[in-house]
């Protein structure tokens, strides 16, 4: 198994027309990845290297079955097109634009959970979902990443490569590698990706991966020390970061004295996780503890 | 982007919240100016990003011309905790009966408007809700119904408001709501929201922060960022489209991603080092973006050293190692004789490695791995030497 992204998913791409767009379309293609259509309003008829292109969701679904949706299109745009795709029946959209207002977020995520339960959202300002050896979404760069017993969710997409290299170095690779997005209103949060891999075979062990601003992290404490038996090994980022700035991310913000990375790791703590102090620590840890398990097992 | 009090009042006012007369001013003169034309007696506040600022002795009342003159000489120029004031508000003082607090902000753990009210305004609302949480209303709105008036006169009550401000308390919540939502902010407080004797609810303080993220879908607030206190370094890194905070140490940091630079802003300050300032030079960038962001760092005069870590994904490292050797020929880079630690892995290292060893720049030195390339910095911030020159 593997979470979210494998053999079964058919992808469309809405934006696939753009630069990067295709880009990276035709690079999760390469991967493996069954890329089944793209959508660009104004455009349908028309394909990019032999992936055809539809008009709205509704005309890809009727035309190609697409179960996952990848966003790639401008800020301005992106809520109408994640709803659009749902409104479709698409079961899971992956949304990697930067920069959507929060309002936007607010509504997208409210209104699929209201009209469109069925739904699930990652991201957006995510790298996507990569689950080696079956499909890549997104802009994970897969090279560095193998097969494996890991399950990785993060808020980054620079500290998830940094982290997942670390552990394919000392010879152990990932399940699914998640990535949740920086955003101030996510449309799954830590909780929702623990749940999936806490339910997965493959993963035998999963790597958290939090930073600065929110509660998402100490959210993810509680339901770890209550759901989940898994090991889990955790590195949050941005202890050094000033109050009040907001470092790139648009969620990675301390308010007040809310949010910070100690108290995070705190509660993380707390509840019996361990915590790296530096990525490759993280990284160190977990291969401890995989070692660990592999000795062990008869 | 935090807003001043009056701009913050202009925008409640667009959108039907009681507020005083006032004008904003930059000169003693304007100060007088303004305190006869909205009538004595005037209270002359200090424009800062920063709360304290009544404590600091930023705000004070005046009753006539030679108060107003010498309030305004005292706190025009002022320093209040690191915030020099430029900007003053001066303002029709207000006579008050009561003090409340209100607030909408973006709950990101509820994925919802939270309303907050409480008659406990005037005072450091982080206490009220750790020392009397009973006293402090928190409200959850859904966002595709919005804020009814009916739903905000049961918030005033429940808060315990005077009853015959009730209903103005509501009108006041629903248009801070309104504020909150139509104008794409993350945070709209009032503290403190008064009653005055004649029982009118008026906003006497505002605090918003809108959404940078949504500046595009309001052209007119545009011009509403901070820009005179802000750090002209900032201001700079914001016109050239770079993700960039200035911090107050002596190692300059350069990184692709959010997460991976603010991860090495904490290895760095692990080995004892103190980083001048975040910057993500973010995803695919470019050579010349990278020498872009080079001139930006050192364009602080307290960067002693500076670490390059670089986790390829799109961006590719013989991308950033062409930048920073362009860096070097373009605008001497190394004639500053400053040393930089340099981490390529990822995408392209090799060929980023080998292009740096080929150009053999002055004080560049190749790290294998974060935390070697945070030692060996935080030593040359020092005046130490350090071993291998990429």
């Amino acid at each position: 198994m593997s979470i979210l992204v494998d053999e079964r998913t058919r992808l469309a791409v809405a934006g696939i027309t753009g630069r990067e767009g295709s880009f990276h379309t035709l690079n999760n293609r390469r991967y493996g990845t069954n890329v089944v259509g793209g959508v660009t309003p104004g455009k349908g008829g028309q394909d990019v290297e032999g992936i055809p292109v539809f008009d709205s969701w509704a005309q890809a679904m009727t035309d190609a079955q697409p179960n996952t949706a990848m966003i790639f299109v401008p800020p301005r745009f992106a809520a109408d097109s994640i709803l659009e795709a749902a409104a479709a029946g698409v079961e899971l959209v992956i949304a990697i634009t930067e920069g959507i207002p929060a309002h936007d977020e607010l509504r997208v995520y409210n209104t699929l959970k209201r009209d469109h339960p069925g739904t699930r959202l990652i991201g957006p300002n995510c790298p996507g979902i990569l689950s080696p050896g079956k499909a890549n979404v997104g802009i994970i760069p897969a090279s560095f990443f193998k097969e494996g017993n890991v399950g990785v969710v993060s808020r980054s997409g620079t500290l998830t490569y940094q982290i997942g290299n670390e552990i394919a170095r000392a010879g152990f690779g990932c399940s699914t590698i998640v990535g949740i997005g920086g955003d101030p209103v996510p449309g799954s949060s830590f909780v929702d990706v623990l749940e999936l891999f806490a339910a997965d075979e493959q993963t035998e062990l999963i790597v958290l991966s939090g930073e600065i601003g929110g509660s998402a992290e100490e959210e993810a404490a509680e339901y770890i020390a209550e759901h989940v038996s898994k090991p889990v090994v955790a590195y949050i980022a941005g202890f050094t970061a000033p109050a009040g700035k907001q470092m790139g991310h648009a969620g990675a913000i301390v308010s007040g004295s809310a949010g910070t990375a100690a108290a995070k790791a705190r509660a993380l703590e707390e509840r019996g996780v361990r915590v790296g102090r530096t990525p490759t620590e993280a990284a160190e840890i977990a291969v401890e503890v995989l070692g660990g398990a592999s000795v062990s097992a008869p | 982007m935090d807003l001043l009090e009056y701009q913050g009042k202009e925008l409640f006012a667009r959108h039907g919240l009681r507020v005083s007369s006032g004008k904003a001013v930059t000169t003693v003169d304007g100060a007088v100016e303004a305190a006869g034309e909205v009538g004595y007696p005037v209270v002359v506040k200090a424009q800062v990003l920063i709360g304290g600022r009544g404590k600091a002795g930023g705000v004070k009342l005046a009753a006539d011309e030679s108060e107003v003159r010498t309030h305004a000489q005292n706190i025009l120029g002022m320093d209040i905790h690191g915030h020099t004031v430029r900007t003053l508000w001066i303002e029709h003082a207000s006579d008050i009966a009561t003090e409340y607090y209100a607030s909408v902000l973006l709950d990101r753990s509820a994925k919802k408007p939270l309303v907050m009210f409480s008659v406990e305004g005037g005072v450091d609302i982080e206490q009220v809700a750790e020392e009397s949480p009973e006293k402090l209303i928190r409200h959850h709105v859904d966002p595709l119904e919005g804020l009814s008036h009916e739903e905000a006169a049961g918030i005033a009550t429940e808060g315990g408001a005077d009853a015959d401000v009730v209903e103005g308390v509501a009108d006041a919540l629903v248009a801070l709501y309104e504020v909150w939502l139509q104008e794409d902010a993350t945070l709209a407080e009032i503290n403190p929201l008064i009653v005055t004797p004649e029982r009118e609810v008026k906003a006497l303080d505002a605090k918003v922060s809108l959404d940078g993220n949504a500046l595009y879908r309001h052209p007119e607030n545009q011009s509403l960022a901070d820009s005179e206190n802000e750090d002209p370094l900032e201001r700079r890194a914001k016109e050239e489209g770079v993700q960039y905070v200035k911090l107050d140490g002596d190692i300059g940091i350069l990184g692709n991603g959010a997460g991976l630079v603010m991860s090495t802003l904490d290895v760095v300050a692990q080995a004892g080092g103190s980083p001048a300032n975040f910057l993500d030079a973010g995803g695919g960038s470019d050579a010349e973006k990278i020498k872009q962001a080079v001139e930006l760092i050192l364009a602080n005069d307290a960067v002693k050293a500076v670490l390059f870590n670089i986790f390829g994904g799109i961006t590719r490292g013989d991308e950033v190692a062409r930048g920073l050797i362009a860096a070097f020929d373009d605008i001497g880079a190394g004639g500053k004789s400053i040393p930089f630690v340099v981490r390529l892995d990822g995408t392209n290292d090799v060929e980023g490695r080998r292009l740096l060893q080929e150009a053999a720049l002055p004080n560049v030195h190749a790290a294998e791995t974060m935390n070697e390339a945070a030692e060996m910095v935080v030593a040359l911030a020092a005046g130490d030497s350090v071993g291998a020159q990429a």
